[in-house]
């Protein structure tokens, strides 16, 4: 199965780093640094802004709330079952009496670091196997991509759910590996599509015409050439982590016992969730929140690193019907 | 150009078959049926638990069972399930009843999906883009065991505001249920609206992301202002020379639509009920059950490689540039 | 042209009075990250019935804006003000509902990419008809419509028109779509035509085939032309009237051999004085303007060309100069001040520009006064041969074919010479240059750096070797990694020959001043250079190693004419105080005549004509060299009006089927000229590269001499 993946067709949400890898130049005559610039286009999207402050607010609730909470996740309160919210537990309380909130921060902490750890991880093995099979084409290439055909034929959730008997009772390390060892793939693929029109590039070819040796090359001159790429990728790739933990931890394939996760959360509350719908929506809506946030956070800074983004227009647009209001 | 096609379908059969190899192998190393039964209480006899071990194949090496369980499917039997059953009788039925789900839903996606993603395209920047980027980002963030929760919340509700079930979900029919051919269909209607909405706005949200920048490439060519300086609106080029050449792009996606597809449907048969091939995974793999898992790959397998070589004729059938070679 | 009588209305058409477009203070601006760019300020200009209008400007001058904006293209972000009339009726303002009709039927463009401008999705015969169709519904039948799509590109000159007219553009060469899109632009038998750079894209062969048909599409619809471009040698023949733009304005209008017999602005001067002249024999000084074009974001006041002008007086930067009568001529303005004075130089043209610019002739190097024979080869190619397989299916590859894309080239450059490589794009310049770099064992042949044998170099020997090997490229904007500053960029070679970290340093500006850049700047980034600053820095690099031969690949062919000067300026300045050897690939044969003290000739493969340059340029002796030579326009309008051209027919065939015996034969003038009995000669027997005069080698059966000059 050969599904020609456009360089823009990342699995993000809408045709990602799209145009040339290296991006465009600023006017010469204008000594912006392109730091600036990206941070300039950046701060101007206000929903990436939103998104940024949403995502930050949430690792602080989830690594600073549980502190300030009376209850802990492991405490029950056996004067308050299935309570809907109220002031003693501001997110009510399960079957148990385990206050809801304490619960929802302990899961959002194990998506949350899941995620931005499988996001990591994956990224890297995306841009070392594919700047290598991108440069060194050959054997190492085809067997790659046929690797990449396959898993395409059989989606990660399928593996990862046939694998889980495997991880039941082990550390939830072992998932963010999994997680990672079947996110890298179409990373992998843009990242080698990239490859192959920067290598036709002058400045690769004047470093090799001049001696450099392949791996310096991909290090110093190709790598660097898509940190654009990397970024949008790694950022929209937590998003993506989250929801395959989140998804196969519903069905009980992925974080198990003791651990919690907004998956296992939802999972469990998905039953009653007509009758007790706090149990479900309190972590359901943490979740879209946070995938929510990270993909605007990764469409901003698209718009910011693509040097074609063309908002500019829209905020000209802006600046003369209040110039005429 | 037919051999062309008659190629990679000879190529996907071989990705299919190994595919399912994969998943029968991996199934097989971490599934230990014969634990299950052991932890059984009281314990079966150890002659129960030999006969088991012998009717599994356990004593087999895992090619020779996947030889004998791929012969057995080439004449049409696909074995029988943990508990006895012959696979091959529910299979037909399992298979029915998912593709009654997908079908409907992808169909309504791609559909709308494109429609969405042109006219966020063209207005850009306006209201209506705004709108729809909103509503699939949204949609994209909400993963589908909680997106068709919450359908089914709002289904609840509406029921109760109308004060009758008119939307139902819980399996794909009332059980038991009598009436004339058109009452059986009402009743069928009934139950699929909230499972198919569910697949559907998923997929809805989905292409129109990849058709809106597609358009958007497309709205900068030359070829649009060619077909504008020879007379044409810029609506008649739009449409005529834009859209037909933006929608190449999204062929190959639909392919990688599928792939999302079956994984999100099996997270709505579940969430609905529906005895479908989804839902029949999650069992074959808490039973620990090879050959159901097995049997679900091979599905998945054929019906994405299926799509994939769908894809490849659409994009023939869109593309001059690849029919000709 | 036969089939004009049908396709067209009768002269009959009513004529309508005065000019066909009257374009007034018209201002375009549009808005940027870095405010609004004021592309077009305050443009007036007319064009009458049937008369050619040049506009000639570099990029960003605001010529291809000022013509969008006549068509009403331009994206909705733009700010149109001015008055554009054509045939008397205002166009601004109006919608596009009503534009739409005026398009493609009154006023029709041509484009000046043609790989992008048709739809990949739709026959060329459809999008033709579509153009008869959209303006002629009800009176045109589709298969009516079809039919004349066939004629139309027949008489653009393409064979077998009636069957070609159902391929998709993939299927078409360059020059054909440019073919397919000229006969769109005339389907419709409009009464002005704006082709904006229709030429730049194409080979020279092709842009004098282009330039011939848009001239016939001139004589049968009788419509005005307005023709942009920023070389000044295509309109010198083509155009009657120019008008010069430079930051958004006209700075000079007038009859065609006014201006160039008599610029009167120091921009045109400059600009005619930093084009390299294919007629030139004797060493020519080249004009290079300093700086670049202004920001059109915020100008400050007074003449936008005063910091870039020789002549500047502090006069020039308090108003910006309106276009002003010269020479008593009512129809030559130029908006300069100075006009007077330049008008009483005892120069003209060119001569005046070198002298008001202060140009030099660059000196020859000490090398270069040792007779050639007793140099040391450089650079040795013996047949060499690259061969490509041409592959067939997806899944189980199988060999279907060969390109020869090198077959079988010999040459050798000496210490401190120029060789220039020129051809055709696909004749196999740039893959000899690739297998030169690679120094890798060739498929067949030799090749030799300073007398080293290539196949026989271990990885050691080969890293050696490549410090007295360096390359620029031609596209200054890709060439260098746009994430390492200017510092980094110049040091890398030096890094990798394990220079120590003091050498570097020291090293590094002292490079930046040797091309003529500040070393301050070193700290900063690729994206803050302008692309002929880049093209120093990347000779920079290539100097960085002190070899003792340089491989330029087109290096100026992508700068703007004025920075071009300026670059070709410096390779001779270097070449002449280093003593380096140079292989100049470029496609551009003016300036391979300026720079280059030998030229080679390729065609698909194979090196049709060598030898010293004078000896080739003014008496070639291979039919591909003569109508190579002749397709190049000169920035002379009278010379222009009588230069005899040679048309080549066709395209380029495939180099994976080359034609048998003699490569040119299918296209060569001089071959179908000659009697069956010698033409077998051509078609059975692979011309040898026999010497012609001293110096000049050629590969021609019956080679002759013909002046095309």
């Amino acid at each position: 199965m050969t599904v020609i993946l456009n360089e823009g067709d990342s699995a993000g949400t809408s045709g990602a780093a799209s145009g040339s890898p290296v991006d465009a130049a600023p006017e010469p005559d204008k000594a912006m640094t392109r730091g600036r610039l990206v941070l300039i286009r950046f701060v101007r999207n206000r929903l990436a802004l939103v998104g940024l402050s949403v995502i930050v607010v949430l690792y602080l609730m989830a690594f600073v709330g549980p502190l300030l909470s009376p209850w802990s996740y492991d405490q029950q309160d056996y004067t308050a079952f299935l309570q809907p919210p109220y002031a003693d537990h501001v997110f009510g309380t399960d079957k148990i009496g385990t206050d809801m909130f304490a619960l929802v921060m302990r899961g959002l902490q194990k998506s949350l670091i899941i995620g931005l750890l499988v996001a990591l991880i994956s990224t890297l093995v995306a841009a070392v196997v594919g700047a290598t099979a991108g440069y060194f084409l050959g054997a190492a290439d085809r067997a790659l991509m046929w690797i990449v055909d396959l898993l395409l034929v059989l989606p990660s959730f399928l593996i990862i759910a046939i694998l889980s008997p495997l991880f039941r009772g082990e550390s939830w390390w072992l998932l963010v590996f999994m997680l990672a060892a079947f996110q890298w793939m179409i990373t992998a693929r843009i990242v080698r599509g990239m490859t192959l029109t920067l290598k036709e590039r002058e400045f690769v070819k004047a470093a090799k015409f001049m001696g450099q040796p392949a791996r310096t090359i991909i290090a110093k001159h190709i790598v660097p050439n898509m940190a654009s790429l990397l970024i949008i990728d790694a950022t929209i790739n937590v998003g993506s982590a989250v929801l395959a933990e989140t998804g196969l931890s519903y069905f009980g394939f992925g974080v198990q016992q003791p651990d919690v996760s907004l998956g296992t959360l939802i999972g469990t509350a998905a039953e009653s969730a007509t009758t007790f719908p706090w149990l479900f929506l309190f972590p359901a809506g943490f979740l879209v929140v946070f995938v929510l946030a990270v993909n605007w956070v990764g469409d901003g800074l698209r718009d910011a690193l693509d040097p074609t983004s063309t908002r500019v227009r829209k905020r000209e647009k802006k600046d003369t019907e209040e110039k005429a209001a | 150009m037919a051999g062309f096609l008659l190629r990679r379908l000879v190529n996907y059969v071989v990705l299919a078959l190994v595919a399912t190899f994969l998943a029968f192998t991996l199934a097989s190393v971490t599934f230990d049926p014969i634990g299950v039964l052991e932890q059984r209480k009281p314990p079966p006899p150890a002659a129960t638990i030999e006969a088991k071990r012998k009717d599994l194949h356990l004593d087999q090496p895992i090619p020779q069972r996947f030889v004998t369980w791929m012969s057995g499917v080439v004449r049409g039997d696909f074995g029988h399930t943990i508990t006895e059953r012959p696979i091959t009788d529910e299979l037909g039925r399992r298979v029915g009843v998912s593709l009654r789900l997908f079908l409907l839903g992808i169909t309504l996606g791609i559909g709308f999906g494109v429609l969405l993603g042109v006219v966020s395209a063209i207005r850009q920047y306006k209201f209506s883009d705004y709108f729809a980027t909103l509503f699939s980002f949204v949609l994209l963030s909400t993963p589908v065991f909680v997106l068709g929760n919450l359908l089914k919340i709002g289904a609840q509700d509406i029921n109760d505001a109308v004060g009758t079930n008119v939307l139902l979900f819980v399996g794909e029919t009332t059980p038991n249920f009598q009436g004339t051919w058109f009452e059986h269909l009402w009743d069928r209607l009934q139950h699929l609206i909230v499972p198919t909405l569910t697949i559907a706005l998923g997929q809805i949200a989905y292409y129109s992301r990849y058709q809106r920048s597609s358009m958007l490439d497309v709205l900068g060519s030359d070829f649009l202002r060619t077909a504008q300086a020879k007379g044409l609106t810029r609506r008649q080029a739009l449409f005529k020379h834009g859209l037909r050449t933006a929608l190449i792009p999204m062929a190959t996606l639909f392919a990688f639509g599928f792939g999302l597809l079956v994984v999100g449907g099996t997270f709505t048969e579940r969430i609905f009920n529906w005895f479908g091939m989804g839902h029949w995974l999650i069992e074959g793999i808490s039973t620990q059950d090879t050959n159901v898992t097995a049997t679900v790959t091979l599905f998945v397998a054929v019906c994405v490689l299926f799509s994939g070589w769908l894809a490849d004729v659409l994009y023939a059938a869109l593309d001059p540039r690849i029919r000709v070679n | 042209m036969t089939s004009s009588e049908i396709l067209f209305d009768s002269p009959a058409d009513p004529v309508v009075e005065g000019p066909v477009l009257q374009v007034e203070d018209l201002q375009v601006s549009f808005p940027s990250e870095a405010g609004r760019v004021h592309a077009v300020r305050g443009l007036s200009y007319e064009v009458s019935p049937g008369e050619v209008l040049g506009i000639v400007g570099e990029s960003g001058s605001g010529k291809s804006v000022s013509s969008l904006a006549v068509m009403g293209l331009l994206p909705p972000s733009a700010r149109i003000s001015g008055s554009i009339k054509f045939q008397g009726r205002e166009l601004i303002g109006r919608s596009d509902a009503e534009l739409s009709k005026i398009r493609g039927r009154r006023i029709s463009m041509v484009f000046q990419d043609p790989l992008s401008a048709l739809t990949p999705v739709y026959t060329v015969g459809d999008q033709i008809a579509e153009a008869i169709l959209v303006h002629r519904k009800g009176s045109v039948s589709k298969a009516a419509a079809a039919k004349r799509a066939a004629e139309l590109l027949d008489l653009v000159g393409i064979p077998n028109a009636a069957e070609r007219a159902k391929a998709f553009p993939h299927e078409f060469s360059g020059g054909m779509r440019q073919r397919a899109v000229i006969a769109m632009a005339i389907a419709n038998d409009p009464d002005l035509i704006i082709a904006d750079e229709p030429t730049t894209a194409l080979d020279v062969t092709v842009q004098a085939q282009v330039l011939q048909l848009l001239e016939t599409a001139q004589e049968v619809t009788g419509a005005g032309i307005v023709i942009i471009t920023h070389d000044l040698g295509v309109v010198a023949g083509f155009a009657d009237r120019l008008m010069v733009m430079y930051a958004g304005r006209a700075v000079e209008t007038g009859k065609v051999d006014d201006i160039y017999s008599q610029p009167r602005m120091p921009y045109t001067l400059g600009l005619l004085g930093s084009i390299p002249r294919l007629d030139v024999g004797e060493k020519q000084a080249l004009v290079p303007i300093t700086g670049q074009p202004p920001s059109l974001t915020d100008l400050p006041p007074g003449c936008p060309f005063a910091p870039r002008c020789p002549m500047v007086v502090d006069a020039c930067h308090t108003a910006e100069p309106p276009l002003i009568n010269v020479d008593g001529s009512a129809e030559h303005h130029a908006a300069c001040i100075r006009t007077g004075e330049i008008a009483a130089t005892d120069t003209e043209g060119a001569e005046a520009a070198a002298e008001i610019f202060g140009a030099e002739v660059v000196e020859a190097a000490e090398i270069a006064k040792v007779p050639r024979e007793e140099r040391r080869v450089v650079l040795g190619l013996d047949a060499l041969v690259k061969e490509y397989p041409v592959n067939k299916g997806v899944v189980f590859k199988r060999r279907v074919g060969t390109v020869h894309a090198v077959d079988g080239i010999t040459f050798d450059i000496r210490e401190g010479e120029t060789l220039g490589l020129v051809g055709e794009s696909g004749c196999g310049k740039t893959t000899t240059l690739m297998e030169i770099l690679g120094l890798e064992k060739p498929m067949g042949g030799e090749i030799s750096v300073l007398g080293t044998n290539v196949s026989e170099l271990d990885a050691k020997r080969r890293k050696a070797i490549r410090r007295d090997m360096s390359v620029v490229f031609q596209d200054p904007m890709a060439s260098l990694d746009p994430r390492l500053t200017i510092h980094d960029v110049i040091a890398e070679p030096m890094q990798v020959h394990g220079y120590g970290k003091d050498e570097i340093n020291r090293r590094v500006p002292e490079l930046m001043r040797l091309v003529g850049l500040r070393p301050e700047q070193l700290s900063r980034y690729p994206g803050e250079f302008s692309g002929g600053q880049r093209q120093r820095i990347g000779i920079a690099r290539a100097l960085a190693l002190e070899p003792k031969l340089v491989v330029l690949d087109e290096p100026v062919s992508a700068l703007d004419v004025s920075i071009q000067a300026g670059v070709i300026n410096l390779l001779e300045e270097l070449k002449s105080s280093l003593g380096l050897a140079y292989l100049f690939v470029a496609h551009d044969l003016s300036v391979v005549r300026h720079i280059a003290d030998r030229v080679a000739v390729m065609y698909l493969g194979k090196i049709v004509e060598i030898g010293d340059v004078d000896s080739v340029f003014e008496a070639p002796r291979h039919p591909y060299t003569q109508a190579l030579l002749s397709a190049i326009p000169i920035p002379d309008p009278a010379k222009e009006r009588q230069r005899e051209r040679i048309l080549l027919t066709g395209d380029l065939p495939s180099p994976a089927n080359p034609p048998s015996g003699c490569r040119f034969r299918t296209r060569c003038f001089l071959h179908a000229s000659l009697p069956p009995e010698k033409q077998r000669t051509c078609i059975e027997l692979e011309p040898p590269r026999e010497v012609q005069a001293l110096d000049h080698e050629a590969a021609c059966h019956f080679a002759q001499i013909r002046q095309v000059l």
